[in-house]
């Protein structure tokens, strides 16, 4: 065998955490010394001090690592080398002979752990809820730098880089056909999939549309401090509906220092690795709905994730210590969040209440020509596959249904 | 005694860390747990591994605080409460009775420990280089937030505030007539000093002039993830230098993101706290200038400042355990940080060569009406009295000499 080859293979892994790194993890978080409790009745300076430590209460005296390892396992792991760097990934093939191929990309701060409610109802329709012309392969793969995905050590893997990467994944599973589907990065990673029309890929689902239009896309880019007083300063003729997106955009646009500090600073966020606890609020801070909700499940309020849901993640970054390798996907990035990547391939759209913006059909319209799909839905936020995994199972296989 | 009088009372303070907070301090440090190394050869994300490893070790194995604090002991340290909050501060009066008095304000991540190298040169000339009637009664305030001042439990606490409040220690010391010297948040605070007129105030002495024009401040605050392309977008009719300022501007801007997450979300950064690897690394993590000093002096060059300045200052950080509050500052700040305040009094200003930005001599004639000394330095950077506080004490000196 050549080393071409040996470095295509596909090896199995499994997911071993020894009990030192647990142990040493648990210690951590007892010894935590704590700042002081925020200065305001609410979270508007980050995850407030009560909840981050109801949440070490629960991480370190109720919180069982070994429950989510035995549940990644239960679906065959693989490794195998792309572009020189090994990438982890799931890979449940359905029994239903017709099933589709379907690349299932996480984003920040998500893991495969997010996606892993989606694997038996996507695989297993008819048991639930769906047909057998619902069925998909499913493959997840973890970014470069998250997970048990291998850690870059030299710069060049943005998102187009991974894009491609993903494709070439697919073609090495034998799927010379087949689909992709993401949010957060995800979303991003496929829209560029979509963009450079990767090799086999003849459609996608985002649950994040990138369809800003690039005069508005520029104003909030200028507007994260409040500079360019963006709500004032609107294009002319916008629908209310594309007038309620600006809005969303202003307020996310002016939450984005997390994002700005990763993608400038990564390596200056050395405590992602020493301190278990601030990777935690880290991890939970991304955006403001989407913190509210994790927060709440740590205040007895459990709506979507569960408290075993938002910690499986953040011990999952921990115990792969890939809190700055994955921050570094910002640094890697030269592409606008939100903005049009110019996908030509068929789009199917899912909009959620609470994402960071509402994609107006109009929009979505324009930046996606090809639009099959688009639908909003009641209930689910940023996270969907983690949160509200039946909504985003049905509009999977209502949103792909017509790309065969 | 009344109990408002009980309050405004000065009390003495020395400092006097427990060995179990040092021992904890090295255990902490011992027992870091590292992200990988950077991607790329230099220091463009944030501190190196290999720097903060080996301040890291330094720390461990060399460094002794016992030095600092006694050092910090040897001048008088009072506490007394302003505004409900205790306010710690050194006092250090000059032999010479008619010395003008003067209060050092500092910024971040400063703190008294960046100010000890000026005092003795200030209060007594003489004996450095200068004349008995250069003499200063020098007043060094640490900030709410930080070092061994009271924390902040609610919002407040901006820099008019803190202007405000050392204007009142000022008077409650007895000085009815004094000068005001600051750079970083101390520049700020010492301009709305001046744009507050606070009783008492004579004049003040800059090291980081606030004089940038509001079209080209907003120009900048605009260009934060360089949006708006500022650097092509320049209001015509600037001169050579104005233009440099402009260019440095835009460096500066675009690599403030550890002032917007501070600003935005100062609670989810409980690594501060958890961390020391952390607070150092993000302490270190100055502009690129200042970074690169400090990493010279952790690689062993011979640097103006020293590889136990810089932990002197860190250490101070840890011990009070105010990562946090310190931060806050930014979230409490509605001012520009360059732009102009609308200062009337007296003001001297000396631009040091590595500073965020070279504020022009024209600019800093409009900003200041009153411009009473502009110099050119031809060493140092944005902590002049920390890295050549020899420069620095004959700028103080001169700058203000007018003004007594």
């Amino acid at each position: 065998m050549s080393v071409t080859s040996d470095a295509a293979a596909i090896r199995p892994f499994k997911v071993e955490t020894s009990e030192a790194d647990l142990k040493d993890m648990h210690a951590r978080i007892m010894h935590t010394r704590w700042p002081e409790k925020e200065t305001v009745a609410d979270d508007t300076q980050g995850p407030t001090l009560a909840t981050m430590q109801a949440l070490a209460q629960y991480w370190a005296h109720d919180y069982d690592w070994y429950r989510c390892e035995a549940r990644m396992n239960q679906y065959p792991g693989y490794l195998t080398e792309i572009d020189g760097l090994d990438f982890h990934f799931l890979h449940i093939k359905s029994k239903h002979e017709n099933a589709r191929p379907i690349v299932i990309c996480h984003g920040w701060p998500g893991s495969i752990i997010e996606q892993l409610k989606l694997i038996e109802p996507l695989t297993d329709p008819t048991a639930h809820g769906g047909t057998a012309e619902d069925a998909f392969h499913v493959v997840i793969p973890s970014m470069p730098g998250y997970g048990y995905s291998g850690k870059p050590t030299e710069k060049g893997w943005g998102p187009d880089r991974i894009a491609r990467a993903y494709g070439e994944l697919m073609n090495r599973l034998g799927y010379d056909r087949y689909l992709a589907q993401g949010g957060d990065w995800g979303a991003i990673v496929v829209d560029l999939m979509g963009a450079q029309e990767v090799p086999g890929l003849v459609g996608i689902h985002t649950n994040m549309a990138g369809v800003v239009p690039a005069e508005i896309d520029n104003l909030f880019q200028r507007n994260v401090i409040g500079a360019a007083d963006a709500l004032h300063n609107l294009p002319a003729g916008l629908s209310d509906e594309e007038r309620a997106t600006c809005e969303q955009l202003d307020f996310t646009w002016k939450h984005v220092a997390y994002a700005l500090q990763m993608g400038s600073r990564p390596q200056t966020l050395t405590g992602l690795a020493d301190s278990p606890i601030f990777l935690a609020s880290w991890l939970l801070d991304h955006d403001p709905r989407s913190m509210a909700l994790i927060s709440r499940s740590f205040a007895g309020v459990p709506e979507g994730l569960t408290r075993d849901d938002v910690l499986d993640n953040v011990t999952h970054f921990w115990l792969t210590n890939t809190g700055v390798s994955a921050g570094r996907l910002y640094a890697e990035n030269a592409y606008s969040f939100f903005g049009v990547k110019g996908v030509k391939l068929p789009v199917a759209v899912s909009v959620f209440p609470d994402e960071l913006y509402q994609a107006p059909k109009s929009w979505a319209e324009k930046a996606y020509p090809n639009l099959v799909h688009y639908n909003k839905l009641p209930k689910g936020g940023h996270f969907a596959a983690w949160e509200q995994p039946g909504y985003l199972v049905d509009e999977i296989r209502t949103g792909l249904r017509s790309v065969r | 005694m009344t109990a408002t009088a009980e309050r405004a009372a000065l009390r003495p303070f020395r400092i006097e860390i427990p060995d179990a907070a040092l021992a904890d301090l090295r255990a902490r440090i011992l027992h870091t747990r590292w992200p990988e190394r950077e991607t790329v050869d230099d220091e463009s994300q944030g501190p190196r591994l290999a720097t903060v490893q080996e301040l890291a070790r330094y720390w461990a194995e060399e460094y002794d605080w016992r030095r600092c604090e006694a050092r910090l002991n040897t001048y008088p340290g009072y506490l007394t409460e302003i505004d409900g909050l205790d306010i710690h501060f050194l006092h250090v009066r000059s032999q010479h009775e008619d010395a003008l008095p003067i209060v050092l304000c500092h910024g971040w991540p400063g703190s008294v420990v960046a100010l000890l190298k000026v005092i003795e040169p200030l209060t007594e000339p003489a004996a450095h280089g200068g004349r008995a009637e250069d003499a200063f009664h020098v007043v060094v305030p640490s900030m709410p937030g930080y070092g061994f001042s009271g924390k902040p439990a609610a919002p407040g606490w901006g820099p008019d505030h803190v202007g405000r409040a050392w204007a009142e220690l000022m008077q409650r010391l007895g000085y009815d007539r004094y000068v005001a010297q600051g750079g970083d948040w101390g520049a700020i605070v010492v301009d709305l000093m001046a744009a507050q007129e606070v009783p008492g105030l004579a004049g003040i002495h800059t090291n980081m002039a606030c004089v940038v024009p509001a079209e080209i401040d907003r120009l900048f605050q605009q260009n934060v993830v360089g949006a708006a392309d500022a650097l092509r977008h320049l209001p015509a009719g600037l001169s050579e230098e104005e233009r440099a300022a402009c260019a440095q501007l835009d460096f500066t801007w675009k690599h403030v993101t550890y002032a917007l997450q501070q600003g935005s979300r100062p609670q989810t950064l409980t690594g501060l706290a958890d961390s020391p690897v952390f607070l150092a690394a993000w302490l270190i993590d100055l502009e690129a200038k200042g970074l690169a000093l400090i990493s010279r002096a952790f690689a062993g060059g011979e640097e103006p400042l020293t590889r136990d300045d810089v932990l002197d200052n860190v250490t101070l950080f840890w011990l009070t355990n105010t990562g946090v509050s310190a931060a806050r500052m930014y979230a409490e700040n509605s001012f520009s940080f360059f732009g102009v305040k609308g200062v009337r009094l007296p003001v001297a200003v000396s631009v040091f060569p590595d500073e965020l930005y070279l504020a022009p001599r024209s600019w800093a004639e409009q900003g200041y009406p009153n411009l009473v000394h502009y110099h050119r330095l031809p060493a140092g950077g944005h902590f002049p009295a920390w890295e050549q506080p020899a420069s620095y004490v004959d700028e103080v000196r001169t700058g203000l000499r007018s003004l007594r």
